[in-house]
Order: structure tokens, then sequence, then C-alpha cells
């Protein structure tokens, strides 16, 4: 464990990606989130088996991703929304060909070029297949330096143990933050488990092929269906969330990374005014813990749903609570981040429409 | 010097660009068919007593230019 | 009698699935050769197109990494800067090179990645049913330039070979054929050189091959060979364009 650092998120995901033994950064300017590829940078700069390119796109750096993924190493590369979409391209195709690889979006508002505030609205691109075809990406959303930290272990864990690729989802916001962090230990790469579908050379074996074209289309199904099975897999093996004082809520507030934290905040403050609120956070996005979410609203009276966009994970709220309670939404896009007070606020409309209820 | 040519009749798509290229004219089309479809090229050895000017010398351009692999070359070893 | 040619080691015993009078066979071999006389078969890595020769991978018997359209060139950066000490190459079509994958080519030459890409140009979209290619020359006819190219509606032939040369990472870059047995050997020669120029740590290689396509230019393999000749070479001219490996 390292001392407790202060640090802002960037360079904490940077500096824990290392320590989990990424040795590859493929990237491209993008505001605001350059401070990673800057860290990246400057910490690959003192060491001798790692890899620095800022490449000439985002195209060009994803696929920089897939070639050294390829070659068996751990591998980054991270940007921002409209940076992140121009990747979509290449997650397709690390899906396809099972390569790992961590995948790091710090949202901005959209869309277009729309602005570098924080934002959410790449909820559905993240998680519901940004790229072509039938595939899932496991997508973790952060919502505290420590957390930012843990999650960069755990997705480069992740994608190695699954051969697939992660992202962190983070915001604008989560990125410039000092928070105090504790790392863990830097993990040895010269250990790390030999991946024998890796391209080093076919010395002393047979050649290796990593496609994701199978012409024929009883082969791509066959590809299709062992994806799924390894995405059951995913999410019987990784869905998580936090439960926060939500054993006598009433009302739970839905929502994750830098929106959860000003929803907690909002928490507290309705508490005392003596409603009965809790927080449900997703930590994973995909998979999304709607069974857990699902159990819980059968006690709840209503649950809200905020997001720092026009309304996205919602959806997928909705999907599982399946009106067993009313969900309502609360959304600031375009980079606009609300206060406690205001969620409070929106907390205490509906709590207050609780009261006189059970009054 | 003396050579010869074998031709994998199934390999060859009967494109004809070895016959362009041959210096001896040795190779033609086959008037049968191979299992792919295609005519493929065939080679015909010359056992004429003027063989010296018309046979196949091994000099490989037919290979060289053959885009299926499908020529082998042999030559006689120099004595 | 000796067995004076036969089939390269590194090259799969299969049929190839391309046309007939197709080049890109041709090509194959002739890395296969190079890479079995360089002694390199264990420590290439290389990269297919999307496109006809995206199955490559089915006749190098090295390892491959499949890329997705046009980014082979930042697929090999990624394979070469993990692992500096092995051969990647690329192996990529006009459309695959020269449109879509153009900057990541460009900018790869710009860093002098050590990497070889082996540039099939046949002047039209392949895989694809004989589009017009960004190679594809003034008058040409294709499925999608019914009346022949008109320059100035569509454009003029890019010759990206010469935009690579102006880059200073690139250190040899040479255009050939592979209608005729001397093109043939010149070819393997050059393919040869810019592998030599990857191992020697020199900077990024290219080999510009213009190959026929007779299928997608409607013609027999051996007016193919002629078009080239009196052609597509004028455009095109055979020629060593870079060399300062």
């Amino acid at each position: 464990m390292s001392a407790k650092t202060l640090m802002r998120g960037t360079h904490v995901l940077g500096e824990a990606a290392i320590r989990s033994g990424c040795r590859a950064y493929f990237g491209y300017p993008i505001t605001p989130q350059n401070e990673l590829p800057e860290y990246m940078a400057s910490s690959f700069a003192k060491m001798d088996d790692a890899v620095f390119v800022q490449a000439e796109s985002e195209l060009a750096s994803i696929n920089m991703v897939i070639g050294a993924s390829a070659t068996g190493a751990r591998v980054m590369t991270s940007s921002s929304s409209p940076g992140i979409s121009l990747k979509q391209e290449g997650i397709s195709y690390l899906a396809a060909m099972e390569l790992p690889a961590v995948i790091v979006n710090m949202m901005r508002g959209g869309p277009g070029l729309g602005n570098i505030a924080p934002a959410q609205g790449d909820y559905f691109q993240a998680t519901k297949g940004g790229g072509h075809g039938d595939y899932r990406l496991i997508v973790l959303a952060p919502a505290y330096g420590q957390e930012i930290a843990d999650m960069t272990r755990q997705a480069f864990d992740l994608a190695d143990k699954y051969r697939t690729p992660v992202m962190i989802l983070g915001d604008g916001m989560m990125g410039q933050m000092m928070e105090p962090v504790v790392f863990p230990d830097p993990l040895d790469v010269s250990k790390f488990p030999v991946k024998d579908w890796a391209l080093t050379g076919a010395k002393g074996r047979p050649s290796r092929i990593i496609r994701s074209l199978w012409l024929d289309p009883p082969k791509e199904e066959e590809l299709n269906w062992r994806l799924v099975r390894k995405y059951e897999a995913i999410s019987q093996e990784i869905t998580d969330q936090e439960i926060y004082l939500c054993d006598d809520a009433e009302i739970v507030v839905v929502a994750y990374g830098t929106a959860a934290r000003i929803a907690k905040g909002a928490v507290h403050r309705v508490r005392s005014q003596g409603i009965k609120a809790g927080l449900f956070r997703p930590k994973t996005l995909w998979p999304f813990p709607g069974e857990v979410l699902a159990s819980m609203s059968k006690n709840l009276e209503h649950i809200v749903v905020f997001e720092m966009s026009t309304g996205q994970m919602v959806e997928d709220v909705r999907l599982y609570v399946e009106g067993r309670c009313p969900v309502s939404f609360y959304g600031r896009p375009g980079g606009v981040v609300s206060t406690p007070e205001e969620i409070a606020g929106v907390l205490s409309g509906v709590g207050s429409g609780l009261i006189k209820k059970s009054a | 010097m003396r050579g010869r040519i074998e031709i994998d009749r199934e390999r060859c798509k009967g494109c004809g660009l070895c016959m362009t290229v041959c210096p001896k004219k040795r190779i033609g089309i086959s008037a049968k068919l191979n299992t792919k479809g295609y005519y493929p090229a065939d080679f015909s050895e010359d056992n004429s007593s003027d063989s010296e000017k018309t046979a196949c010398t091994g000099c490989c351009l037919c290979a060289l230019v053959c885009p299926d692999v499908a020529i082998e070359v042999y030559r006689e070893e120099k004595e | 009698m000796k067995k004076v040619f036969s089939r390269p080691k590194s090259l799969k015993d299969v049929p190839f699935h391309y046309c007939p009078g197709c080049g890109h066979s041709v090509i194959h071999r002739l890395v296969c050769e190079v890479i079995d006389e360089l002694g390199i078969q264990d420590k290439t890595i290389g990269v297919p197109p999307a496109g006809c020769a995206v199955l490559a991978y089915n006749y190098f018997d090295v390892d491959m990494c499949e890329a997705p359209h046009g980014r082979a060139a930042a697929v090999a950066t990624g394979i070469k800067r993990m692992l500096p000490d092995r051969v990647v190459f690329t192996y990529q079509g006009d459309g695959d090179i020269a449109a879509i994958g153009t900057a990541e080519t460009i900018h790869a030459a710009n860093r002098g990645e050590r990497v070889t890409c082996i540039f099939v140009n046949n002047a039209v979209y392949g895989m694809t049913g004989g589009q017009m290619a960004p190679t594809t020359i003034p008058g040409q006819v294709t499925t999608t330039s019914p009346g022949g190219r008109i320059p100035l509606r569509d454009g003029n032939p890019l010759d990206l070979s010469a935009m690579l040369a102006l880059a200073a990472g690139s250190v040899f870059i040479e255009r050939t054929t592979v209608i005729n047995p001397k093109g043939v050997n010149r070819t393997k020669k050059a393919i040869k050189k810019a592998f030599q120029t990857q191992i020697e740590d020199k900077g990024f290689s290219l080999v510009e091959v213009l190959s026929p396509c007779p299928t997608n230019w409607k013609m027999s393999p051996a007016e193919s060979v002629n078009w080239v000749e009196e052609t597509m070479s004028k455009i095109f001219p055979i020629q060593v364009i870079k060399d300062v490996a």
C-alpha cells in the first residue's frame, strides 16, 4: 500500500494503471482528460518497459491498443465523449477479437462538440454497444478518488480474465477533483501468467491468428453465442452497487458517478428534514445491478433517478423496477452540475408528498 | 540445360500467364476441366530431335509469374 | 532432376481464394520467400487489411492480427512498439491504405515506425465488387465511375507512396509490378530490402506493387498485364521513390 496521497482523478487513474501492470498507453488529446495522457507520458518516460504514443487520432490510438493488446500487454487508452465516439469502431473489434483493454471515458457535455464540462450523456453509448454488432462492454463507474484507484486495478484484471474491453466511465469533474488516495502495491509484470493466445512470433509453436472475420455464418453465430455465454458469466460474477441508507428508506435516489455524490449530499439533507431517503449507486453500469434494485423496489414508495443527462440510465431502472414503485427522473444535461441542495429540493418535493400521503 | 515443370492441375485456375512468358512455348491449356471448373495449364515435354531449341530449360519464368504457386520446376544438375 | 522452384515454407500449403490472374497471391509468395530467406518466420507478425487480402492469414504461416479497414499501420504500430525485435508488416490494398487508412499510414511513416507496408495497388476496390478507388486512373471505368473517372468530378489518382516519401520517418519506398518475371524479381528484391530496412532499425519502409485485377477490370489476365504496363504504370511509374536506408 502507498501512503495516503492527494491527487486529481486523472492522475489517480494513471498511477493505478501503472501499478496494475499497464505498460502501454495510446491516446489523443481532448479536454477534460488531458492530465491522464500527460501523466502516462511523464511516468512512462522514466520506465524502460513502457510505451507511450500520442497518436494522430482517436481512431489510430484505439487501433494501436488492438495491436499492443494482441501481443499480450496490459494496455489503456483514454478520451472524452467526442473522442470515445471515434473509438467505437475499435471497441467493437476488441470485443470480437476477444482482446483485453481498458478504455477511459471522462464524459463531457454533448452531443456534437458540446462543451468541456462534466456530464453523463454517454451512458447509452457505453452500456448498449456504442459500436456495431452484438457485443457488450464492461462499464465501471467510480465515484470517489479511492474508487478510481481500485476500479482501475479491477478493470485491468477483468479485461484479462474475460478477454474483453472494459470501460471506466467518469466525467470531467471526477478527473479534475483532488482527493486522498491509498494505492495498492504495484504488480510485478514479469509474474503475469503467459497469455497462450498472444501474438509474439511463432517460435516453437504453430502460428496464431487474432481475427474477427468469420465469413461462414454458422461460425460467426458460434462467436456470437460464445460471447453471450461470456457476458452471462460476467453478469453473474461482477455486478456491483453501493446501497446507502436504504434499510428504512421510502425514497431511493438512483445515481452513479459524480451525480451519486451529489445525491448522497441531498440524502443527508432531506434525512435531517425527516424524509426517509437512501441512495442506490450502480458501480457496474454494465452489467447493471438491476436484480438487486428490483427486489429493493418492492418496499419503496418512490425511486428518483438523477443523472447529468436528459435521462438514459432511467430506462434501465424502469426496466428492472417494472412498475413495483413509481420512478421519476431528474436530470441536468449539458455540463450543468447540480448542487446537493437542488437535488434535496427534488427529494423533499417527492418526500413531502409521501409524508402527506401517509399522514 | 534440360528442365521440366509440374503443374498442379487442381491449383491452376487457367489464367494462362505462364503461357505468355514461356520462352519455348511449351505450355498450353488443357482440354479437360479440373474439379474447380477451370481449364488448367498443360505442360508438354519435347522429345523431338531438335529439342535443344524447343525443350524446357527449367528457367522458372512460368513459376515466377504463376499467381497460384501451381508450378514446380525441375532442372538437370550441371555436370 | 533437381527441384529448383517450389512453394516457400512460410506459405501455407492451401489453394488461394483469389481470382485467376490476380496479383495478390504472387505478392504473398514473394513476401514468404523473403521471410524464408531472412529466416524470420518465427519472429514475424503480419497485419492483413480489409479487402480481398483480408484472408491473408490463411496463407501466411506467421502470427497474424486482423485490423479494421485502413487501420493496419496503427495496429502494426501497437505490435511493434511492444515487441521491437519482431518483424512487423502490413499487407494492404489501395482502398485500405490510400483512402480510409491514409492518416494512419502517413503518421506511421512520419513517426518512422519500424514496420513494412506491402501496398497492393490494383486501382480498384476488389472485394466490394470493383468500385472506384483513390488510385483509379482518369478515364478508368469502375462500377461507381461508370463513364470513366473524371478528375474534376471524381478526383485524381492519389500517389500515396510519393506522399509518404515526404515524411522524414520513411526511409525506403519503391514501386514495382508483378506483371512479368522481371517485375516479380524486382518486387522480391524490394520486399527484401524493405524488411531489412526494418530489421536494421532504420525506419518506415513500403513497397507498392501494381497488381492486376482481371475480374474487376473486366479483362483477361493477359490483357490486365498489358494494361498495367501500358496505362497504369504511366500514372504510377515503376521506380524507387525514396531510398535513404
